[in-house]
């Protein structure tokens, strides 16, 4: 069976991302009224999600409901992480062997 | 079966107040939660303070705890002692089984699946059973075992997600089964490293390559290629071999960084190489811009 890679090929309605996220239109509105998620078109009936926003928007629903974080606390939350993990990544690709520094007194 | 202690889960006396449960749990769940977690361990320490947090936010819940009552209602508990069965993708079972818990009617699926780099460069097919909801004839729905056969799709990168449509539980009412939704992952490598596209590999050469240059054999996650090393190539040097990242419409770049390894001085003919050589560069002075 085949899959198709949602971060290339798919976009979300309102209702779909709702439906993969398992939460209602409500809280994914909120989201974007925050800034966190992104919608392309105007009203919620015809806003559309890219791909990536998935992953964006499962994690802020466990930040927000497993942290108990508002959402705009879940914006600046989600932004870090984002950054860290774009940081941790060239870290680790720039990193060569390494070992401690020994002094000769 | 004995309850366990929820309060020295979360740190707090049995006559804490509720908003003392809260702060402990809120904590608790900063430090251990995985999303922003590095503590060892931290995904089965998030759940078990979570579990506790579960019952004892709720006053009617602590008390019936309290009284040694019936445990919550959540479908953590039943978590807790589930344990993959042999040959399963642990965390996929541990995906599926969560989802499971949270959503026992169904709809869409998420799980996690690792794959390897050169999967990812070549493409694969993968096999797995998983336990998914399914509605039986009289409309009770119960998780049964579902045997998997994917095309994982060549290019695909660590952390997307795969789309299975209709693989998911059963739809509410006469809606369609929902999908199944694949995060994916690589395995760690030993040689290869991966930026999104792109992949770095380290490469080490011997001193004289390095300075008189050379063309060598390396690695790449779709088998060896030849690689010329430029003439006066210092320690850390990236050469990028454009379009050997991971494949896709603009593929990715593989980097191969440069470090010099020196052979030992471990008999006596090497200790006199590097004795002569250091007569023939006798001026030089690798620390000149050091001022000492």
């Amino acid at each position: 069976m085949y899959g198709v890679i949602v971060e290339e090929d798919v976009q979300f309605t309102l209702v779909e991302l709702g439906r993969a996220c398992h939460v209602d239109a409500e809280q994914l509105t909120a989201l974007v009224e925050e800034g966190v998620l992104t919608p392309n078109g105007g009203t919620p009936n015809t806003w559309l999600f890219d791909g990536a926003t998935l992953r964006r928007a499962r994690m802020a629903l466990r930040l927000t409901q497993e942290l108990e974080l508002s959402p705009a606390g879940t914006a600046v939350v989600l932004d870090l992480l984002e950054e860290i993990a774009m940081l941790r990544s060239r870290l680790r690709c720039a990193m060569l062997d390494t070992e401690p520094a020994k002094f000769d007194p | 079966m004995e309850l366990p202690d929820y309060y020295a889960r979360l740190g707090v006396e049995r006559s804490a107040t509720q908003e003392d449960i809260r702060r402990a749990y809120r904590k608790l769940a900063r430090k251990y939660h995985p999303d922003v977690s590095k503590e060892p361990n931290a995904e089965a320490q998030f759940k078990a303070v979570a579990q506790a947090y579960q019952t004892l936010k709720d006053p009617d819940q602590r008390a019936s705890y309290d009284a040694g009552g019936k445990r919550e209602q959540s479908g953590t508990d039943t978590h807790e002692s589930a344990a993959a069965p042999a040959g399963w993708d642990t965390d996929l079972f541990e995906a599926i089984f969560r989802q499971q818990a949270a959503d026992a009617s169904g709809g869409d699926l998420h799980a996690k699946l690792q794959i390897n780099l050169q999967d990812a460069y070549r493409g694969t097919r993968r096999s797995f059973s998983l336990r998914v909801p399914q509605r039986d004839a009289s409309g009770r729905v119960s998780a049964q075992e579902r045997q998997l056969d994917v095309s994982i799709p060549k290019g695909v990168r660590e952390g997307q997600h795969l789309r299975l449509a209709g693989q998911g539980g059963p739809g509410f009412g006469s809606s369609p089964p929902g999908d199944l939704y694949l995060e994916i992952h690589f395995a760690p490598h030993p040689h290869f490293r991966v930026d999104g596209r792109d992949v770095y590999v380290d490469v080490p050469i011997a001193p004289w390559e390095a300075v008189l240059g050379a063309s060598i054999n390396i690695p790449t996650p779709d088998g060896s290629v030849q690689l010329k090393i430029p003439l006066g190539s210092a320690s850390g040097r990236k050469l990028r071999l454009k379009g050997r990242g991971l494949p896709s419409v603009t593929p990715g770049d593989l980097y191969a960084v440069l470090s010099i390894a020196l052979p030992p001085a471990d008999s006596e003919l090497a200790k006199q190489s590097y004795l002569e050589m250091s007569k023939t560069f006798g001026d030089f002075n690798p620390r000149r811009n050091l001022e000492v």
